[in-house]
């Protein structure tokens, strides 16, 4: 027998003994090992830590400087509409209203500013009515103006009126502007900021919610104060629309025809490679594309949505097709199997199972797509949507248009201003864009993990 | 388990496939060599081989899914009751109504019980109202023996199930077109022996009804189920006929060694 019986005795020792070492004492190769994997989460950790003071850095400094574009100082006034003044004609028409400018309504602002100060009993000291204007926005008096145009009817009352204050008013409440720097400023003075005071400690004047930032349109260098992003942001909104509208459909169709049913041949592998490239185009060419082709070729007028709309789209296509795609190749082929096993035709079984299986990944690039697009600027600036715009574009259709603004050219107009008033304007702007962004990225996670199905 | 079923009568014998001079080419590899089979009606015909030698090529081919693949080219000529299927006026997607598939993996859609045997039968409008094609369903969650451990959840998802369940529910979506011939790509392999007994009553009861054409690996499973076998080496069909006389008395030596096990 070479197998003898088993037995509790223990083997015989090897002739060579084995330089053994306990299990509790790591040799020299695992500890090395073990450094390096140390080092090597060391590292992970140390690159994370930067990433994120790196953003709470940005959040703080974006939010500090954004945030007062929210509230904004008013003044109360009550303001006696003479009708001598504002319709000398007697007609109560609109129309020879409107010979009356800004300036009469200035004055009448200023009269009734100086006579409300003046039973409150607050001392003005060397102040005239004209200094008084100052204390209110430039834009107060055209604000009166469209608001007795509107309604000819307030004429011979008095409404209470509320303005808004003057930009460096609002600053010094903001700590923008301190009594050293209006000393030096020719546009107010330290007798303001005290009279402010005193008008805040009289009720008068008030920091509150500042509506008008989301619903203004723009306003021009020395009126901080008065601008808001309405604008820009139904400009972004209609462009989104457009690109909605026409890359989603364009891009997943194509994506399905490429994945689905064309031939694997030089010609798509071409077609393939290009779109690959496209995404990584700069958008700025696109702009240029837009400007040549969609306005000097096709006539579509400047600083419209649909052309911003038009030029995002393209620029988005790439960014659409390519997630669809891998989307689509993620889809396991027993499903096709299945269906075409049972008799679907092609398209059947795309429309029936792939696309729907597809859809999470397909939902998710386009609204990450879209995202990209809110936030582009560069194509913008080329096809004219950096003009000053003050109307607001019509209803949609033909809204799409009319002259808008977008939110990420607003950011980038209001960066180049010189008032500082407009570094609070545009970093609140930042938030907005912010908001809309994460309030799209967070559909694309819900819509993603809805549809999410296992196979 | 079931005995060996070796001496089973074929009923009929009408041929419902023929194929003739069938060469598949995947590029410029020649995976099927002149394969001639004559696949009776209501029968159960059992494709053997090693892997790799063609039978899962050839049984693809009955049923055309290789056109989905880009490279594969069909010569030769198939018939189903005579017509050509590789005729240019055949439409795949009418040929593959008649001639089901049920594969390898259990392959059920990610939608409920119902809607995976309800799709066949919508797609080719062979119902008209929701109260047949619940006939449909129940009758063929029936016959694929699944009826009475799913009646109570047709709404629950197919790719809850077990593996052997699924399998079971491919097959009823599989013969809710009623097609003619039943084409299976290795059923079982994913299967445990239980659910695998399961399948292999199922494949005998069908047969009543379809021809059924099944791969598979293993040969006591040829053993089992089938009338009909046919042994596939290298892409060649060495030797059909008779199950019983296939595994008790080969003609030719490589089927001899391939099923005592000396190659494969």
């Amino acid at each position: 027998m070479t197998n003898g019986p088993i037995t509790a005795e223990p083997m015989a020792a090897p002739e060579q003994p084995r330089t053994t070492h306990s299990l509790f004492a790591p040799d020299k190769r695992t500890a090395m090992r073990n450094a390096q994997e140390t080092r090597f989460r060391a590292y992970g950790l140390v690159a994370i830590v930067i990433a994120l003071l790196a953003l709470v850095w940005l959040l703080i400094s974006i939010f500090s400087a954004g945030l007062p574009a929210f509230r904004q100082t008013f003044v109360e006034i009550p303001i006696l509409l003479d009708a001598k003044v504002l319709d000398k004609a007697g007609h109560g028409d609109p129309a020879e209203m409107a010979s009356v400018t800004t300036i009469g309504y200035g004055k009448l602002i200023g009269k009734a500013l100086a006579t409300e100060v003046e039973a409150k009993g607050i001392d003005i000291g060397a102040m005239t009515p004209k200094d008084l204007v100052g204390m209110v926005s430039e834009n107060a008096a055209a604000d009166l103006r469209d608001m007795v145009l509107a309604n000819p009817k307030l004429l011979g009352t008095t409404v209470q009126f509320t303005a808004l204050a003057n930009g460096r008013i609002d600053g010094y409440f903001k700590g923008r502007v301190t009594m050293e720097t209006a000393a030096r400023d020719n546009n107010t003075s330290p007798e303001k900021l005290m009279l402010a005071d005193k008008l805040v400690a009289a009720g008068m004047m008030e920091m509150r919610l500042n509506t008008g930032f989301l619903s203004m349109p723009d306003a021009s260098d020395k009126r901080p104060e008065a601008a808001g992003l309405g604008v820009a942001i139904i400009g972004s909104l209609y462009m989104m629309a457009v690109v909605l509208c026409l890359a989603l459909p364009i891009g997943v169709a194509a994506s399905v025809y490429l994945e689905e049913f064309a031939p694997k041949n030089r010609w798509t592998d071409l077609i393939e490679v290009n779109i690959a490239n496209l995404a990584a185009v700069p958008s700025i060419v696109y702009g240029i594309l837009g400007l040549s082709f969609f306005i000097n070729f096709a006539g579509l007028p400047q600083s419209a949505p649909i052309v911003g709309g038009l030029v995002l789209t393209l620029m988005t296509l790439p960014r659409i097709i390519i997630p669809t795609r891998a989307a689509l190749k993620a889809v396991p082929p027993s499903i096709r199997d299945a269906a075409l096993g049972v008799g679907a035709s092609k398209l059947q079984t795309v429309t029936h199972h792939v696309l729907p299986l597809a859809m999470p990944g397909v939902l998710t690039g386009t609204i990450i797509g879209l995202a990209q697009a809110l936030g582009e600027t560069a194509p913008l600036l080329l096809i004219g949507m950096v003009a000053f715009v003050r109307d607001f574009p019509g209803a949609p259709l033909s809204g799409l248009f009319d002259p808008a603004s977008a939110l990420p050219v607003q950011i980038y107009n209001w960066t180049q201003r010189g008032d500082p008033g407009f570094v609070e304007r545009a970093s609140g702007a930042i938030i907005v864009l912010l908001v809309f962004l994460i309030v799209m990225n967070t559909a694309a996670i819900i819509l993603r993990r809805r549809y999410e199905r296992r196979w | 388990m079931k005995d060996l079923r070796l001496e089973r009568d074929v009923q009929t014998e009408t041929n419902k496939i023929e194929a003739r001079k069938v060469q598949v080419y995947y590029g410029t590899n020649h995976a099927l060599k002149d394969v001639d089979v004559d696949i009776l009606d209501k029968t159960v015909t059992a494709f053997i081989g090693p892997s790799g030698c063609g039978k899962s090529t050839f049984l693809r081919c009955l049923n055309r899914m290789n056109d989905t693949v880009a490279s594969a080219r069909v010569e030769g000529m198939i018939t189903l009751d005579s017509e050509n299927i590789y005729d240019p006026r055949v439409d795949p997607v009418q040929l593959r109504a008649k001639i089901g598939m049920v594969f390898q993996k259990p392959n059920p859609f990610p939608k409920s019980i119902y809607d995976n045997v309800a799709y066949g039968p919508k797609i080719h409008g062979l119902t008209r109202t929701k109260a047949e094609l619940d006939e449909v369903v129940e009758a063929c969650l029936r016959k694929a023996a699944l009826w009475n451990e799913v009646k109570d959840r047709l709404q629950s998802p197919g790719t809850g199930l077990s593996g052997g369940q699924q399998q079971r529910l491919c097959i009823a979506r599989a013969i809710a077109t009623s097609p003619e011939v039943l084409l299976m790509d290795e059923p079982c392999s994913a299967l445990d022996p239980i659910a695998t007994a399961q399948v292999e009553e199922l494949i005998d009861e069908l047969r009543s009804q379809f021809s059924v054409v099944i791969v598979t690996h293993s040969m006591q499973q040829a053993a089992r189920v089938s009338q009909r076998t046919a042994f596939f080496h290298l892409g060649n069909l060495v030797e059909y006929g008779e199950t019983g006389a296939i595994f008790t008395n080969p003609k030719d030596p490589r089927t001899e060694s391939y099923i005592t096990g000396r190659i494969g």
